[in-house]
């Protein structure tokens, strides 16, 4: 008895350093989500630069979340209102992204791939299934993701009042720049 | 049966390490941080008293305010609509905590100037504040009287705003109030001392129910010309870069000498005014927006 539990045992190193070995992340708590509104009568755009997001080259996972507050605004006014009226930002403070990467591609070589993520895309506490489309680079020894896609505010129930001024397009252009670092 | 336990068990860290959802993981890299509670109040104003608001750096806010005659005047009057004051102000963010405002209203033809500092700021996360802290100090300047001296048209007014939002929809503030008025009519007193209470609820997300009282120190109904306490009720309509708040008061002045030293209308007379603030905030950060590239 005693013999298997010492193999059990080894086993178990063996499992865990398998696992350890397997689990390459790659992380960046400073990238950059920019959005788009553009109408004939007014452009809008804010910019986030906290952005946080992790790939796990081994499973093809890749998450993404960050705060809403966090999105700048050249007018101070429109961030108060986009937090307090549109996002709720005291109820629903993040936007996440959690997905799988489709057509993974080889990580140990420098290059440029297309790529897309399915997965579980959520703003505003309302979660929607979505492929995203990116570029994903690979340069020395670090992982750039790129991507550029599009949001309905009514796919996320952020209503938009008919007697508000400022002109808000129903569909958001997002544009999203990491550069993820091995994490040790 | 002891060592099958016992496997599962030594297994179990590897499944867990296994299911981890990333989405964990990117949220304990994510440090704690001080929130600021952002709001308060939709407008610099409550009613006729200053909020705990104040203008972002860049942002001016120009604002046309009007108070109409008495709803007791009647129906040949329209309750007041045919008689109209007004104060115009330019309001303008210094710093995200210093603002400096000028105004003119047409009663007793005044000039007035303020700045106003944001001391505290309430927020939520490590080390958080409990309310929002504001200094408010103005000068007015009376220039109906072409014949009075330059020194008896000033008047000076020092605000502490305090003020706390309780949850998304109640806010409250308290508005301890000192005035020195250089000149005043015949038996009233030069100082006053007030304290302020106001409030807003949030009907919803863009219109509020407001309401502020000033309880003054002074006995001042004994006057040969009494004044009273200043109260208004008013709605805030918030329509994205506008501010409209809709409101009814007792005081015709707009600034603080005028509406808490020299209240003469009566709530229980009909003594009430209908009256508006209209805000407009212009930005004049040079981060320009940029056009989808």
């Amino acid at each position: 008895m005693k013999k298997y539990f010492i193999l059990l045992l080894v086993l178990q190193i063996f499992c865990l350093s398998a696992v350890k070995a397997q689990s390459a992340l790659y992380v960046t708590t400073s990238g950059l989500t920019e959005f788009f509104s553009e109408t004939p009568v007014e452009n809008i755009s804010a910019t986030n630069r906290k952005s946080q997001a992790v790939l796990n080259t081994s499973t093809a996972e890749i998450a993404v979340r960050m705060s809403i507050r966090d999105f700048v605004f050249p007018n101070k006014l429109m961030q108060e209102h986009f937090n307090e009226n549109y996002m709720e930002s005291d109820k629903f403070p993040v936007a996440t992204f959690i997905g799988t990467v489709s057509t993974p591609p080889d990580y140990s070589r420098d290059g440029s791939y297309p790529v897309s993520a399915k997965g579980k895309f959520t703003v505003h506490g309302v979660t929607t299934t979505r492929e995203i489309k990116g570029t994903l680079t690979v340069k020395n020894g670090k992982v750039r993701i790129v991507s550029d896609f599009e949001v309905l505010l009514s796919d996320h129930q952020i209503e938009v009042p008919r007697i508000v001024f400022v002109k808000i397009a129903q569909v958001i252009r997002v544009k999203a720049d990491y550069l993820l670092s091995p994490k040790n | 049966m002891y060592y099958t336990r016992f496997l599962s068990l030594l297994l179990l860290p590897v499944f867990a390490n296994a299911q981890d959802n990333l989405l964990n993981e990117l949220e304990s890299l994510d440090s704690a941080r001080r929130i600021p509670v952002q709001a308060t109040f939709k407008s610099t104003r409550i009613v006729n008293g200053h909020s705990v608001e104040t203008m972002r750096k860049k942002h001016l806010d120009f604002r046309i305010s009007h108070r109409f005659g008495r709803l007791n005047l009647g129906a040949y009057q329209l309750f007041g609509l045919d008689q109209a004051t007004m104060r115009m102000g330019f309001e303008y963010g210094i710093t995200d905590r210093l603002m400096i405002g000028v105004g003119r209203s047409t009663s007793e033809k005044v000039y007035d100037t303020f700045g106003k500092y944001r001391v505290l700021r309430q927020s939520t996360g490590p080390g958080a504040v409990p309310v929002s802290v504001t200094l408010l100090a103005s000068a007015a300047f009376a220039t109906v009287d072409r014949e009075a001296p330059a020194t008896d048209k000033l008047s000076y007014a020092t605000q502490l705003l305090i003020a706390r939002k309780f949850g998304e929809k109640l806010s409250l503030q308290l508005l301890p109030t000192w005035i020195h008025r250089n000149s005043v009519l015949p038996g009233d007193e030069k100082t006053t001392l007030s304290l302020g209470v106001g409030g807003r609820f949030k009907l919803t997300k863009r219109i509020s129910v407001n309401g502020e009282y000033f309880l003054t120190a002074n006995d001042r109904k004994s006057q040969p010309v009494p004044y009273y306490d200043s109260m208004s009720w008013g709605v805030d309509i918030e329509t994205g870069g506008h501010v409209f708040q809709l409101h009814f008061t007792n005081s015709l002045g707009m600034i603080e000498k005028q509406f808490i030293s020299e209240t003469s209308g009566r709530w229980g007379k009909g003594d009430i005014h209908y009256g508006f603030n209209m805000s407009r905030t212009f930005s004049f950060d040079r981060k320009k927006t940029h056009r989808f590239p």
